[in-house]
């Protein structure tokens, strides 16, 4: 019953990422503060520290209204160790490309875990 | 060697029949798990070639988005720390669905607007269009990031069933069916051994009675040859008292 009325809840998508990024996602919608201040989104810049970057991830998997968490790639690139030990499916952690950031697919936690699964041409765009 | 890896269980038909069904069992199960590997592996490819699909797509929609910020804060002026203050209660949220491929429950999640939206008046005094135009491509982005999640999601639960499946399939074919295969050749094995001694000891018997039933013949002859006729008093002990061999 408790499960059920847990996944009947909207959940939220939550953004680790530069300014810009932050900014953007907010006026998509998706930024929320909750009964005890805490916003779903937090912004890095270059003088944040990667322990508080660490620590917010860490806090982020564990609330349970958060679903998706979106990550800068440059920024997961930080806390790659963390992001590879976040094993379980949900929430989903998501690397995104920030603005002067290109993609690189290769970085990717998740598809390097299917590297060898598929042709390398294929992860080349 | 027979005894390095099969079930402790005493050899006896009984046994035999039981190891039989579970063998039998075994194989049924390698055969159905093997099937289900199957099909989870050709839904894994499929989720497989579209992550990598909406990836592409996602860098598209990003560079879309980025740029439209951009012209947004080229017209109406910096804005970051009005929007990043004015953060109440989210517009998009996302509901998870759950779907079912092989017994797998994977989590779908969907997005959906509820509430309205917070910054409806950003840019009322200039740049509205383009404002308007940001919201827009960021919210598209955030649908394509949705389901990117979804299949990613997807993509790590099938990732771990598959593993486990195969670890399954690997088990039964490789120590458990060859294990109830060893026990049920030590049962009949074992079985054989019994049988044989079995009519190794008939035999003997069937001897012994053969040397005892000479013997006592040639006692009687001898008495016979001696004088003695003891012939009705013989007869009256032995009579009713045959031998029952099997």
């Amino acid at each position: 019953m408790a499960m059920h009325a847990l996944a009947n809840r909207g959940k939220l998508i939550s953004v680790i990422g530069d300014e810009d990024t932050c900014v953007g996602f907010l006026l998509g919608g998706i930024g929320e503060i909750n009964k005890n201040r805490h916003p779903n989104f937090m912004v890095v810049d270059k003088n944040t520290p990667v322990s508080e970057i660490e620590e917010c991830f860490k806090r982020f998997v564990k609330r349970d209204d958060i679903d998706i968490i979106l990550i800068n790639q440059n920024i997961a690139e930080l806390i790659r160790h963390a992001i590879d030990a976040h094993h379980a499916p949900v929430p989903a952690v998501l690397e995104i490309p920030s603005k002067d950031h290109p993609y690189d697919a290769s970085k990717d936690s998740i598809l390097r875990r299917a590297k060898g699964m598929f042709n390398p041409e294929d992860l080349v765009r | 060697m027979s005894g390095k890896d099969r079930l402790a269980i005493f050899p006896s038909r009984g046994a035999q029949m039981l190891i039989k069904a579970r063998l039998a069992g075994a194989q049924k199960g390698h055969g159905l798990l093997k099937k289900k590997a199957d099909a989870l592996q050709v839904r894994f490819r499929m989720i497989l070639s579209k992550i990598i699909e909406t990836k592409t797509l996602m860098g598209e929609v990003m560079k879309e988005a980025a740029f439209s910020l951009a012209e947004a804060k080229f017209t109406t002026g910096d804005f970051n720390q009005v929007v990043l203050q004015n953060v109440t209660k989210a517009q998009i949220k996302i509901r998870s669905k759950k779907d079912n491929v092989a017994g797998v429950t994977l989590p779908i999640f969907e997005s959906y607007t509820d509430g309205t939206d917070t910054y409806e008046l950003a840019g009322l005094a200039r740049g509205g269009q383009q404002l308007t135009k940001l919201k827009k491509n960021f919210q598209s982005a955030v649908k394509l990031l949705v389901e990117l999640a979804s299949l990613q999601t997807s993509f790590v639960t099938l990732d771990e069933v598959i593993k486990i499946t195969n670890r399954r399939v690997n088990a039964i074919e490789h120590v458990i069916i060859p294990r109830l295969e060893r026990t049920l050749a030590y049962i009949i094995s074992e079985l054989d051994e019994l049988e044989r001694e079995e009519f190794y000891r008939l035999k003997k018997i069937q001897d012994k009675k053969k040397i005892i039933k000479d013997k006592a013949e040639a006692r009687k002859q001898a008495m016979l040859l001696a004088g003695q006729d003891l012939q009705d008093s013989a007869n009256l002990l032995d009579e009713g008292d045959e031998d029952l061999l099997f």
